[in-house]
């Protein structure tokens, strides 16, 4: 790979960060969808990013695990480079192969599941562990079987996705990113999709894995949701962070006019 | 069915009645014993008649019509001959099927890489060999002596290693096999490419974020969907090839067509002759349409709730929806 990304030069924090992302750009042909855009989340965070509907906030979720390409800036999981290796003085992309190995760790939840309609509950959730970390498949079957239990599907492990409702497809599409035991999970608007009394019963496992104190990423339209769960909320528009911080200070105290309007609209 | 209860609508003789209906002779029906008849459709019949009477007029005439010569076709259905032009065809038709599928995956995926010069390759043979008539292909391959005497394998553009004739290695059914064979990869190599691109972009994205590795992607979870669009016109490109064995008797290699224009062109007898090996066609045909039918079963599972009835769960099915009297009921 001949590809390489100007290194923006900006001070480096060099904690322990879940997530860091420095002056990320992101452009689809003449589209600018992030200018510049920094997040930091530390272990243990769960964050809730929202904004209108293109803002970029789905687009910066993908730069998280380098589902697309940044055009400029850095991205690190857990201290790590994704997606690139420095040499010298610019960033070289990883092999096909080093970048799955990395995606491994990151754990994605997508907004319409995509769930492998031809393989079973438990066949969704064993394949990556075994093919991409090459566990044992007996280990990671009986670990499988634990993560179904926990978000309450123990009951369909043998079924085909097509055969069950969108919640239960949400919440069998989250044991599968759980089963990589991932550092950090991505979850890009996982209940839109949703028909309105299913989307409890995903905000509730999402709720569980926040106590249990697993790191979150949260893009969503459910303000209620994140000013219960999230400790940092931020607030995106136009390919910029306009706002962050706790939920109370964004959601009552907001500072910029752009927020406030946002809010009187979904709230 | 219930009783009409406006007055003004009820036609004479009948009274309106709350739990029935009244009859012109003055019995009253209780709705829970009112039965909606079955209507009789006498041009149903009437088609139908006629129709099985044209049919029956038709295998008379087959089994009648003393030109058909069945003696004649009996004798030479198994003949030794034909059943060695009918494995010849067979054997056309599998590698013609194996190479040209095999090499379709790759031209399917060159064509989908991101590669350009592959995707130009790919282009331009699937372009090349769609716009060339099989039968001058075939007769290209036949004669490819002319072209080229030896064959040599080495450095490309340096010293060769070994060096062969070509006469010596295309003889007439390595001709038929790599005509049929290059012809069937650029058709194969579109109903691949179809297949693919007709799975949900979302499935490639979750393999990708899962990290499962690009090669087990393909083969797990795009390529076993994909089937589910490229069996049918699969199966389709193998009957036809199958039957489109019978081209390559312009170049005298002895499989079932040419093989029984060879009798019929010492005997005469034609039509006998032409129905061996038309029947051989078909037999074969409606086996691979049976080996379809399972195989499109099997790359269902999962989208479909219930996968479609096998034949036999069918005539079972059938059997005990006859509206048959129970068992150990009689008259």
């Amino acid at each position: 790979m001949t590809e390489t990304v100007e290194l923006v030069t900006s001070p480096i924090v060099h904690s322990r960060l879940a997530i860091e992302a420095r002056g990320v750009h992101k452009s689809f042909g003449a589209n600018h969808v992030l200018k510049g855009v920094d997040l930091v989340v530390r272990p243990g965070e769960v964050v809730a990013i929202l904004g209108p509907s293109g803002s970029g906030k789905s687009t910066l979720l993908r730069t998280l695990n380098h589902l697309e390409k940044v055009d400029a800036g850095l991205i690190r999981v857990d201290g790590e480079l994704v997606g690139y290796r420095l040499k010298g003085r610019k960033l070289h992309e990883l092999s096909t192969h080093e970048i799955r190995q990395q995606r491994a760790q990151i754990g994605f939840v997508f907004q319409n599941f995509n769930l492998f309609p031809h393989l079973t509950v438990l066949e969704n959730v064993v394949e990556a562990p075994v093919s991409a970390q090459k566990r044992p498949r007996s280990e990671v079957e009986a670990e499988a079987l634990t993560l179904l239990e926990r978000v309450g599907v123990a009951d369909k492990v043998h079924d085909y996705p097509r055969w069950l409702s969108g919640g239960q497809q949400q919440r069998v599409a989250i044991a599968r990113a759980l089963a990589l035991r991932p550092k950090v999970i991505l979850f890009d608007e996982p209940t839109s999709a949703l028909d309105p009394e299913l989307v409890g019963e995903v905000l509730e496992v999402i709720r569980q894995l926040a106590r249990d104190g697993a790191t979150l990423v949260i893009v969503t339209h459910e303000v209620g949701f994140a000013r219960e769960v999230a400790d940092v909320v931020v607030f995106m528009d136009d390919g910029l962070v306009v706002e962050q911080g706790t939920p109370t200070k964004v959601f009552d105290h907001a500072e910029h006019a752009r927020t406030r309007e946002f809010l009187s609209h979904v709230l | 069915m219930t009783a009409v209860s406006t007055g003004a609508m009820s036609p004479p003789g009948t009274e309106p009645d709350a739990d029935g209906i009244v009859t012109d002779d003055g019995t009253v029906i209780p709705a829970s014993e009112l039965i909606v008849a079955r209507n009789w459709h006498p041009w149903r019949w009437v088609t139908s008649i006629a129709t099985l009477v044209v049919v029956a007029q038709f295998v008379h005439g087959l089994a009648t019509s003393p030109g058909w010569n069945w003696g004649t076709f009996a004798d030479y259905f198994t003949a030794r001959s034909v059943m060695l032009a009918l494995w010849l065809t067979i054997q056309l038709t599998f590698w013609g099927t194996l190479i040209g599928f095999g090499l379709g995956v790759v031209l399917a995926a060159a064509r989908l890489s991101r590669n350009p010069v592959l995707q130009v390759i790919s282009w331009s043979y699937v372009w090349a060999f769609r716009s060339i008539p099989l039968i001058v292909q075939l007769l290209f391959w036949f004669n490819i002596g002319y072209l080229y005497q030896t064959l040599a394998v080495g450095v490309p553009f340096g010293p060769a290693f070994f060096e062969f004739n070509v006469n010596s290695v295309i003889n007439g059914s390595t001709a038929a096999v790599i005509g049929l064979a290059l012809h069937q990869a650029a058709y194969s190599a579109e109903i691949v490419r179809a297949g693919i691109i007709a799975v949900d972009e979302g499935q490639t994205e979750a393999a990708a974020a899962l990290g499962i590795p690009r090669r087990r992607e393909f083969f797990k979870i795009i390529l076993p969907q994909a089937m589910r669009s490229i069996l049918p016109n699969a199966t389709n490109e193998v009957i036809s090839l199958f039957k489109g064995t019978s081209i390559v008797s312009v170049m005298a290699i002895a499989e079932l067509f040419y093989q029984v224009q060879i009798i019929y062109g010492r005997s005469g007898r034609v039509v006998p002759m032409l129905m061996v090996a038309t029947v051989w066609y078909v037999v074969f045909t409606s086996l691979l349409s049976i080996v379809q039918f399972y195989v499109e079963r099997h790359y269902a599972k999962g989208a479909l709730r219930n996968p479609p009835l096998t034949p036999i769960q069918w005539l079972r099915r059938s059997f005990n929806d006859l509206p048959l009297p129970p068992r150990g009921v009689t008259k």
